[in-house]
Formats: C-alpha cells, sequence, structure tokens
C-alpha cells in the first residue's frame, strides 16, 4: 500500500443472498462486486466504469460502509472500518461523502433546502448554534453556485441541475476529503452536465477533494478522471491512468467498450470500426466460469473459459486482467 | 412567428404535384399547445420540416425542447385535451394527416409510418405474449392467417438479430433483456414495411455496447430496406454516426438546420456550438476546460418575445430581446435563426 493511498481496497466481494420458497432458505447470490483490489490516491479522480450491472455502484456503496462487505477489506485513511465499532464508523463517515445519480430522489420533498443541507451538519454535531448553522448553510450554498435566499424553498421548485447543486452541498457540509460521485450527471440535459462537471472539478481544486467517478459515460469519465478502472460483472478487468486507457487499452473488454462511444464528428464516425460485442451481459448470479468476459470476447481461447485471469500489472502503473496481455 | 424560411408567397400554398417525388414527409409550421391549469404551453412553435425517402432526419434537443410532441403530433398521438395541434399541415407524400379521417389515419399508423418509442420497459404489453404483439399488428393491416403472422413475425425476429425467434414468439416481455427488448419494437415497427420510421430516443435506457449493436442494426435495415428514419436524441454523438440530416430544436423552435457534416464542422446558432462546446471528446488529447451553456433550460409557460435563447446567449443583443429571428438561409440546405450570425454574412 503506498503512502498517498487515501482509500485501499483489497479483494472486496459484496454478494447479495437470492432467497426462495417459503422458508427464505438462500439458494444462490448475486455476485454484484466479487473481488476488487484497487487504490484510491488521495487528491486523484478515480473513475469507475462499466455497464449496468457491472457492480460500480455497489463497490461505491460497500467502499462507504453503506453495505457490509461480504469479504475483503476496505481501509480508510489506514483504518479498516469493518473492524472498528459502529460509533467509530459513524464518525469516520464524516470524511467520507456520496454525491447521488437522481436528484429528484435523493432529496427529501417535505424538507426545505436549507434544512436538506443542514442535516449533516447537525448529524455530526458542526455547529455550535442555530446562527453558526446559518453562517454555513449560505457559505455552503455560495460555494455551490446557489443563491443563499432560497434556502427557504422546497426541491421540486428547482430545476435538475440546480437540485443536484444541493445535493453537492449537503455532501460539502461535514467538510469531507472523499466523496463517491455516482452517476452524478446521467439525469442532467447535456447543456446543464458541464456546469456540474465544472463545478465538482473546482470544488475538489480549491477544497483538496478525492472522487471516486462512478458512471458510464466514458467521454466524460476520460474528462473527468486521474485513472479509470473498468469493471465487469463484479470484476475489475483493466485499471490504468485515463490517458493510457484510452490511448493503449489492453483489454478486449476495454477495447470493445471503447469503440461503442460515439464522437461527435461525421467525418470521424465514418471512418471508425466498431467492434460489436456479441450478447447480452450475463447475469452476475451465474457468471461464465474462467475469465467473466469470456463469453462475450471476441477473442477468447479454450484456455480462457476455464482459468481465471490474475489482475496483474502488465506495465508500470498499467493493471489488466487477461491472458492475453 | 416566421420560422420556415421560405418566402412569404410560398406559405401555406400548396397544388398537388409541386413537391418533388423523393420527399416522404413535409410538416409545415406545425404548432402544438397544451393548455393546463398552470396556463399554456407552447411546445411547438410553428416548425418545419421534410423527411426524404430513404433519408436519416435526425431531430437534436434537450428536454422540454419539443421534440417528442413534434413527431407524436405527426400520428396525431398527442393526448387530447390538454394537448391540441393548432396550426401547419404535416404532407405524408399527398396526403394531409391532420385533415385525414380517424380510419384512413389509423391505416398509416403503424403501416406507413411506425414508431419505436423511448423506453423498451414499458411500451411492449406485460401480460401480453411477445409474438402475439407483433402479430397484433401484422393482422391489423395485412390480409395474412394467423399461421403466416406467426411465421413472419419469428422472420422479423430473426432479422433484428433474435437467436432461436421461434421458441422466443412465446416469452414474455420480462423474459427479453432491455437490449431485446428493443430488438422487438424495431421488429414490430418493421412488420408491415413501413415507408418512415420514428425513433424517439431509442438508445437512451440501454448500455453503450447495446446502443452500438441497436444504431449499427438500424443503419443496416435503412441501408437494406431503403425506409426512411427520423432518429430524435440528444446525444450528438449518436447522431453523428446515423444521421444525413440534422435539425437542433430549442423551447419548441427549430433553431438550425443542417447536413450532418455541415452542421459539425461549422455550427452557426450559439445553442448548437454551446451543445458541441460543452461536450468532452473521447478522443480528446489535450483537456481544455469544458464551456458550459449557462442558465436554466427555457420555461415555456406563456407568450415569449424575441429569440427564446437569449438568457442564456453570450451574444444576446436589444435586437434579439425584441424580435424572434426567422430562419434563413447560410449555405446550402444550412438554415439558422440567429440574429448575431445573420450579421455575420
Amino acid at each position: 500500500m503506498s503512502d498517498e493511498s487515501l482509500v485501499h481496497v483489497k479483494d472486496l466481494k459484496m454478494h447479495f443472498p437470492i432467497r426462495a420458497g417459503v422458508l427464505g432458505r438462500v439458494v444462490g447470490a448475486v455476485k454484484a462486486v466479487d473481488g476488487v483490489t484497487f487504490d484510491i490516491i488521495k487528491g486523484e479522480t478515480l473513475g469507475l466504469v462499466g455497464e449496468s450491472g457491472c457492480g460500480k455502484t455497489t463497490a461505491g456503496r460497500a467502499i462507504l460502509h453503506l453495505y457490509r462487505p461480504t469479504a475483503g477489506e476496505v481501509a480508510f485513511q489506514g483504518v479498516d472500518l469493518a473492524k472498528e465499532t459502529p460509533e467509530s464508523v459513524r464518525r469516520s463517515r464524516r470524511h467520507m461523502q456520496m454525491i447521488f445519480q437522481d436528484p429528484y430522489a435523493s432529496l427529501n420533498p417535505h424538507m426545505r433546502v436549507g434544512e436538506i443541507i443542514a442535516r449533516p451538519l447537525r448529524v455530526h454535531g458542526l455547529a455550535r448554534n442555530a446562527r453558526e448553522e446559518n453562517d454555513l448553510v449560505s457559505e455552503l450554498m455560495r460555494k455551490v453556485g446557489l443563491d443563499a435566499s432560497f434556502r427557504d424553498r422546497y426541491p421540486h421548485e428547482f430545476s435538475g441541475g440546480q437540485r443536484q447543486r444541493i445535493g453537492i452541498a449537503r455532501a460539502l457540509a461535514t467538510s469531507p476529503n472523499f466523496i463517491v460521485c455516482d452517476e452524478p450527471i446521467s439525469a442532467l440535459d447535456v447543456s446543464i452536465q458541464a456546469q456540474i462537471i465544472n463545478l465538482l472539478e473546482q470544488l475538489r481544486e480549491d477544497l483538496g477533494l478525492t472522487y471516486l467517478f462512478i458512471a458510464h459515460d466514458l467521454s466524460m469519465v476520460r474528462y473527468i478522471s486521474t485513472r479509470v478502472g473498468v469493471m465487469y460483472l463484479g470484476k475489475m478487468m483493466e485499471l490504468t491512468s485515463s490517458d493510457e486507457l484510452y490511448e493503449n487499452p489492453l483489454h478486449p473488454y476495454t477495447k470493445a467498450l471503447l469503440s461503442a462511444i460515439p464522437i461527435p464528428d461525421p467525418a470521424l464516425e465514418r471512418q471508425r470500426q466498431r467492434i460489436l460485442l456479441e450478447g447480452e451481459l450475463p447475469s452476475p448470479a451465474d457468471p461464465p466460469a474462467g475469465c467473466r468476459f469470456s463469453s462475450r470476447c471476441p477473442l477468447a481461447m479454450d484456455h480462457c473459459r476455464i482459468m481465471e485471469p490474475q489482475f496483474r500489472e502488465v506495465a508500470a502503473g498499467h493493471w489488466a486482467a487477461c491472458h492475453l496481455v | 412567428m416566421i420560422q420556415d424560411g421560405l418566402p412569404p408567397f410560398e406559405r401555406g400554398k400548396r397544388q398537388s404535384g409541386e413537391a418533388p417525388a423523393r420527399k416522404l414527409l413535409e410538416v409545415r409550421n406545425l404548432e402544438t399547445k397544451f393548455y393546463t391549469v398552470d396556463g399554456v404551453v407552447n411546445a411547438l412553435n410553428g416548425i418545419s420540416y421534410s423527411v426524404d425517402r430513404g433519408e436519416c432526419l435526425a431531430i437534436v434537443g434537450e428536454s422540454g425542447s419539443g421534440k417528442t410532441v413534434g413527431v407524436l403530433s405527426i400520428l396525431r398521438l398527442i393526448q387530447s385535451p390538454p394537448g391540441r395541434i393548432v396550426g401547419g399541415s404535416i404532407f405524408f407524400k399527398e396526403t394531409d394527416l391532420l385533415t385525414l379521417a380517424d380510419r384512413a389515419l389509423r391505416e398509416i399508423r403503424g403501416r406507413a409510418i411506425a414508431v419505436i418509442f423511448q423506453d423498451p420497459m414499458t411500451s411492449l404489453n406485460p401480460v401480453m405474449r411477445i409474438g402475439a404483439q407483433i402479430t397484433e399488428n401484422l393482422l391489423a393491416h395485412e390480409r395474412l392467417t394467423r399461421r403466416q403472422a406467426r411465421s413472419r413475425a419469428a422472420d422479423l425476429l430473426a432479422m433484428v438479430g433474435i437467436p432461436t425467434p421461434l421458441q422466443r414468439l412465446d416469452d414474455y416481455p420480462h423474459q427479453f433483456s432491455g437490449g431485446m427488448r428493443q430488438r422487438v419494437m424495431i421488429a414490430m415497427a418493421l412488420s408491415c414495411s413501413p415507408q418512415l420510421i420514428i425513433a424517439d430516443e431509442p438508445t437512451t435506457a440501454l448500455d453503450v455496447t447495446i446502443q452500438a449493436q441497436i444504431v449499427e442494426l438500424v443503419k443496416k435495415l435503412q441501408a437494406e430496406l431503403g425506409t426512411a428514419v427520423i432518429w430524435i436524441s440528444h446525444d450528438l454523438g449518436v447522431v453523428a454516426r446515423l444521421a444525413d440530416r440534422v435539425a437542433v430544436m430549442y423551447a419548441g423552435y427549430i433553431v438550425e438546420q443542417a447536413p450532418v457534416d455541415d452542421l459539425y464542422a461549422r455550427p452557426a446558432h450559439p445553442y448548437t456550438i454551446g451543445l458541441l462546446n460543452s461536450l468532452p471528446r473521447l478522443d480528446a488529447r489535450v483537456k481544455t476546460k469544458l464551456q458550459a451553456i449557462g442558465g436554466l433550460p427555457p420555461n415555456l409557460l406563456g407568450d415569449l418575445r424575441g429569440c427564446p435563447f437569449v438568457p442564456r446567449c453570450r451574444f444576446a443583443s436589444d435586437r434579439c430581446r425584441e424580435q424572434n429571428p426567422a430562419l434563413a438561409e447560410v449555405a446550402p440546405g444550412h438554415v439558422v435563426a440567429c440574429w448575431h450570425d445573420r450579421l455575420k454574412h
């Protein structure tokens, strides 16, 4: 573990039991995250990409201990939260926050915006009195580009982009140093997405934040991330610096994923070759034997269907799990 | 509100045989409003466009720009009340769809013009087998026996790339994945060999690898069958891949329309320019700060004075606040509604 690592994830597994029958007997498990290892370096933005069902959101939540991991270790600032008391985990939460995907569902419609933002301050006892709380809320609203005089309004009075700003202000309330951003722009209009991304970038610089940025929009992930991890069916397939991943992808899945992203340039699009993946994502309750990607991989050999490839460092700082690299 | 960029004497006039035979659909000055308790929502403010045979026209815009209302109006699928088409004409070949009797319109819906809806999860009937849903359309429009319809349905599923189609006819929608359901929707749309397919954000709910499959499928079918497509999207990447021409909508107006290469190479409306600049590119080697379009999406309630983009436009002048610019041609086939741009020419 490198000394600058803020979050250290080792062999993290998150399985959800499948119950059946009147007795609710466990008949299997959805292996949402099935053994991933990586570090999040202080000050970086680590992008996590993959298709729906690949386990990226579950990984983000397990890192924040919103789920108790099935196995493996998540250390935050060198402390393994699974070994701590609930009280100490609660106190650690102050330093790690989350921004949610859907700004319509993640704000309580019955609470005024000022109350929503003040809630984390109260939970963690960060304001000495009402006046201080008031000042802190105004300061937070200003920071995310909202007019502090809107504090008595309700969420429905705001547009999607503004609501996402409210969600960001709430996440910032406890002065965290690590924020999990779970698809923070995918519910927003195209012209608003750039506003939120620029705000997140600005805040990271100003406040020295570290982000785990979960998204399926690979163009945006390339833009905002220092390093990017590619997940498929609960496993990490490739992890390297943002530029390296896009210019020198090694894993066949990464290559297919990148070729599927359309570029807004018609002349270029006519020349680009698509690697079309056959079929659909297999079920995470019953993943293929050997390499997870072998059932859809255009290069799969017999060997791939039997032996699971190791996730290893194939070049300096470039990790991949594939027999062919 | 002059929007169609035609000289005034041509507007509203239409004689048989006037249009060249290439034109499949021609929408003129279409106006749709919604009469709600909060007031009148001006969803479409006189838009005009046309689609040629075998062509793919993309309509780009954000939520609330009127792109969906625009195409639903073509088939008179606007819920009424509160919605009402208050003006304009829609010619499909020589027929005005807006004055057509309901019975005759039903002959066109699903047969000559088919729609693929946005959400394949909710647009299929969950308690009806896939085979029954596809044959329903076939039996309504064509003289076929049940047995013939069933075998046609299996052929259609095979055409859109669903393995073992005969067995899958007896499955229910929940037994299909999202991408597979969208393929079923496409198979249903193709069932009566339509001349025009309207695809309303058909890949928005899908993952990128599945989106790529669907886009390539539509491209292939379009080339093979010569079907014209209206593709509605907010994704400028997909549009670059698929479209022949692009219309950009904002606040119920078409603000720019151009051949696809021209639009991306020489966007003229500040909104189009803003949209293109706010997107990060996958192939960008240098990180340049994204240029966000400031402000909020427009409110369509009530009357509007001046250009609808004024509150968010960097170039807005007094004239823009007073008078809404009409579309004007800046290059062959490239029209734009902007006072600022007009000053440059």
